[in-house]
């Protein structure tokens, strides 16, 4: 088995309120693993700390033989649940960022996608609906060759045509060398484009297991064993 | 497609690829869409599809060229099998049903030979 993740008894609190408690999870590459939960199981605060934007309290992440930090960035592409481009740019502008950011940005396959994205690179980001950042925001991460992809909530709060442009995008970027760790509550959607799924309950994971072995058991999609488990 | 049962995904497609056979949408000897292909149209893992495309070549429906893609079966027996497979889970599930309604075996293939209008 390759490891490209592996975490830790990981723990996180903000004060009294532990976000985090005795996480462990270990993610083979070029697997798709999807880690679900409603809002406040925790899902945006292990993402911080697998990127390397948010310290833990306890225990350890490895990625790729490293701890999160300079290094670690240089191989993990993320996905923010906020926009993160400035309103003076133009889709040419963030182009031109991640660029001057990102050594292993491809920009020919940028340019491809946003065509694939139906968006224009002329396009300013205050004009752009809250899909078309999404989307804009997903090419960018995508046309970096990462090793690790982490996307939080890539598809909340876009419309249904957008929402399939964003899928497709994203399984048109899977290989066996990349691997992608996705966020979401929105399960129905996205269930089946997950090798594996781990469901983040109260900040410790309660179930991490394959897909489809978890289907077969269980008899059931998993958007219905996560109502099961959340409800 | 709507995967919305009880089983894995990688059988509801194996299920939809032999249902597109037994229908005559594949013909014996027709190239399968690409594993990549299909994981768009079906908005699916491509692991998943390898799977059911593994499944059904283990089962002898497919069978893949190496550089040239998967194939369906030129074995019309096997395809005329497949067909008489799926024609006996539709009977067993009517069959099943019109117990759970109390009928009996007589009554059914009554009821049966009399559907003239309906079965032509």
């Amino acid at each position: 088995m390759n490891t490209i993740v592996d975490i830790k008894d990981l723990s996180k609190s903000y004060k009294k309120l532990k976000a985090l408690n005795n996480v462990n999870l270990m993610i083979e590459k070029g697997t798709v693993v999807g880690i679900l939960g409603p809002n406040g199981s925790g899902k945006t605060t292990l993402i911080k700390i697998i990127v390397g934007l948010l310290n833990s309290d306890g225990g350890s992440v490895v990625i790729d033989g490293k701890i999160p930090g300079v290094e670690s960035k240089r191989m993990v592409s993320y996905l923010s649940d906020r926009n993160t481009l400035y309103s003076w740019m133009k889709i040419k502008d963030a182009f031109k960022l991640y660029k001057d950011f990102y050594d292993d940005f491809d920009e020919d396959k940028a340019i491809n996608m946003l065509q694939f994205m139906k968006l224009d690179k002329n396009m300013k980001i205050t004009e752009l609906s809250k899909g078309m950042k999404e989307k804009l925001n997903l090419t960018l991460v995508l046309s970096r060759k990462a090793k690790l992809y982490v996307l939080d909530e890539p598809i909340a709060g876009v419309d249904p045509v957008a929402r399939d442009q964003i899928l497709n995008a994203i399984i048109q970027n899977l290989d066996e060398d990349s691997t992608m760790i996705i966020t979401t509550h929105l399960v129905r959607d996205m269930e089946n484009i997950f090798d594996k799924v781990a469901f983040l309950k109260d900040g410790e994971i309660n179930l991490y297991a394959d897909a489809e072995s978890l289907r077969e058991e269980k008899g059931m999609q998993i958007d219905e064993i996560y109502k099961e488990i959340f409800a | 497609m709507d995967f919305n049962n009880s089983l894995p995904i990688y059988i509801q497609i194996m299920d939809y690829i032999k249902r597109k056979i037994v229908i005559n949408e594949l013909k014996a000897g027709d190239k399968l869409p690409s594993v990549r292909e299909i994981a768009q149209d079906l908005k699916v893992n491509p692991n998943t599809i390898q799977r059911s495309y593994s499944e059904l070549e283990r089962e002898e429906i497919v069978f893949t060229q190496r550089g040239l893609g998967t194939f369906i079966t030129e074995d019309t027996k096997r395809i005329n099998q497949l067909k008489g497979n799926l024609a006996t889970k539709v009977l067993e599930k009517f069959i099943s049903d019109m117990k759970s309604l109390g009928y009996t075996k007589d009554e059914i293939i009554d009821m049966i030979s009399k559907m003239n209008g309906v079965i032509k």
